[in-house]
């Protein structure tokens, strides 16, 4: 046997244009993981997603997925992945069982195979009753499910699923993770998903933490929130500024200003609240303690939030425009 | 998904072909076509109401080709069925514009089927929607207005068939690249038309200027144009036609060019695929 990971990226980059995308990604998935590609817009991960799919040719960069060469040998990838789409890729004009009809065709399934693979499937999506309606009268968690269906009809051993609990209510959301463990556990399946849900990652084996292209941070979920020593502490003020330096002059303690916000990252979270609060009783709006969460991991490492990374990136976008007229 | 795992996960399905994919593809055109309702009226209805309107209305200018004595009904029969094969199997391909912007196409793209199979199927597909209206007029026409034996019926489908798939495979070259119907529909004006009127369709290319001549004789239609019109007149006149075996030539070559060319362009991403 080889030792080769099922999928391998190694120093991925990709432009549209002159738009850099993706910056020298490099990250392994071994066989059974859930492994989550995290970021905000524009991070990067839909481009991942849309290379990894042989859907774009990557700028430069190797890739394998089962061995095989991305470039040299997609169709042997092809046959082998199972592919779930961020936008629908239904023909809506067609039936549930149409849909998955021609997408076994596509894969090289045909006759009393291809139509007990459906039924199963459809049994496993909770649609075997809606087969024969056109997918036009489904609602959008049923246009979902049939599309998760469809990724995994040629029983692949790898899903790469885009944004995969976009338009799932919170029900359907478990029932899918549910799904791709049990996957994962029974038959081996990895998937391998991007999300901007950090509840989401959480559930990953393993994640990639992607921004600006950039890969910034990348272990079990677990792992990450760990590198942040101990609690945060979370500041509301109206001057944040003057508190950052009065906490530290007094307290000797980092507060970073993130954002309009201070965050503090220490041990005994608790205590400090009670000092902070008592030395500053005017300064403070707000005060919030809790463990590291993913949005903690994400502000250490590229010092800022999460959700704001799409508004920045574009202010910074405008001003080089402005800078360059 | 409380359903227990009870198949057995299945081992990997053998290597896509060429033709299973093509025709679920081609079929898929089909069953589309049909469930659009509208589609299949005006289908059915703008071939007969062109040929009677403009049958009647231009009989009176229209001058038959040198030597022979052809009725302009005559005439026109066989250029409205080129005129109807040229507009379903062109308009055909708009679905790939459609399957671009409804995702439907990303997940073709990303099959293991091979890309000739996906060409195949639209150009297929293309072909059977022409087959189907083209059958029913030429069959009205075989009653009604040009009497033909039966072997001239069916070289006739056989040489329009041709056609349709040779247009098909202009329509997916064009449509391929194109991320609005909007801009499918302005090159249909600017260039298929022209390609249509100077093929020889409604008015021959005796007493046309040089230059216009010219364009006759490059333009490929010409020659289905031209094979379909001895399929249909028989012995009658051959004398204002190129060459039966030449334009049978050149109208297979066109199709085998226009696969080849849909394959080739069928390799590119457009900015429509990155949605």
């Amino acid at each position: 046997m080889q030792s080769t990971p099922l999928v391998s990226v190694e120093n991925l980059s990709h432009k549209y244009g002159e738009r850099l995308a993706l910056d020298n990604l490099s990250f392994t998935a071994g066989t059974g993981e859930i492994f989550g590609l995290l970021g905000p817009n524009g991070g990067g991960k839909t481009t991942t997603f849309r290379i990894l799919s042989t859907l774009i040719r990557p700028t430069s960069g190797k890739v394998s997925m089962f061995g095989f060469d991305l470039l040299s040998q997609p169709r042997e990838i092809q046959r082998r992945i199972g592919v779930v789409f961020q936008s629908p890729s239904l023909d809506k004009k067609l039936t549930a069982y149409e849909n998955l009809f021609h997408q076994g065709c596509l894969y090289g399934l045909s006759g009393a195979k291809l139509k007990e693979r459906i039924n199963y499937l459809l049994e496993r999506v909770k649609l075997a009753d809606r087969a024969n309606e056109y997918v036009e009268a489904f609602s959008g968690g049923m246009r979902r499910r049939v599309e998760l269906a469809k990724g995994l009809l040629h029983g692949p051993k790898l899903l790469l699923l885009d944004e995969p609990s976009t338009g799932l209510d919170p029900g359907a959301r478990r029932d899918m993770w549910q799904y791709l463990r049990e996957l994962a556990s029974t038959e081996g399946v990895t998937s391998l998903l991007t999300t901007h849900y950090m509840e989401e990652a959480a559930q990953c084996s393993r994640i990639a933490i992607l921004n600006a292209g950039k890969l910034v941070a990348m272990g079990p979920p677990d792992e990450l929130r760990a590198t942040i020593g101990g609690d945060v502490i979370t500041i509301q003020s109206s001057q944040p500024a003057e508190l950052q330096k009065n906490i530290a002059a007094q307290f000797g303690l980092n507060a970073e200003l993130v954002e309009g916000t201070l965050r503090v990252e220490t041990e005994r979270g608790h205590e400090w609240v009670a000092k902070l609060g008592g030395a500053f009783p005017g300064a403070i709006d707000a005060m919030t303690i809790s463990k590291p969460t993913l949005d903690d991991v994400f502000i250490k490492k590229t010092g800022h939030k999460f959700w704001v990374e799409r508004e920045m990136v574009n202010d910074a976008k405008d001003k080089k425009k402005k800078g360059g007229r | 998904m409380s359903l227990e795992a009870t198949t057995a996960p299945i081992e990997l399905p053998p290597a896509p072909g060429i033709l299973a994919p093509a025709m679920s593809l081609a079929k898929r055109e089909l069953v589309r076509f049909f469930r659009q309702r509208s589609r299949v009226t005006s289908a059915l209805l703008q071939p007969i109401v062109i040929f009677l309107f403009f049958g009647s209305a231009l009989n009176g200018s229209f001058k038959p080709p040198t030597g022979t004595e052809l009725h302009f009904r005559e005439y026109l029969f066989p250029g409205t069925i080129a005129m109807i094969v040229m507009f379903t199997a062109i308009f055909s391909t708009i679905s790939i514009i459609e399957d671009r912007r409804e995702g439907f196409l990303q997940s073709v793209l990303v099959a293991p089927a091979p890309r000739l199979s996906m060409v195949l199927g639209k150009l297929l597909g293309g072909t059977a929607l022409a087959f189907i209206q083209a059958i029913i007029f030429l069959l009205a026409g075989y009653f009604f207005i040009l009497p033909m034996t039966l072997m001239a019926l069916l070289e006739s489908i056989g040489v329009m068939s041709l056609m349709a798939f040779a247009l098909s495979g202009l329509g997916f070259m064009i449509a391929w690249r194109m991320d609005s119907t909007q801009g499918f529909h302005a090159i249909m004006m600017l260039f298929l038309m022209p390609m249509l009127f100077l093929s020889g369709a409604f008015f021959p290319d005796d007493g046309v200027p040089v230059w216009l001549s010219w364009i006759m004789k490059l333009n490929p239609l010409t020659y289905g144009v031209a094979a379909l019109r001895q399929c249909m007149y028989g012995e009658k006149t051959f004398v204002f036609l190129p060459d039966f075996k030449l334009s049978m030539a050149i109208t297979i070559l066109f199709a085998v060019a226009a696969v080849a060319g849909s394959v080739a362009v069928s390799g590119s991403r457009t900015t429509g695929d990155l949605q």
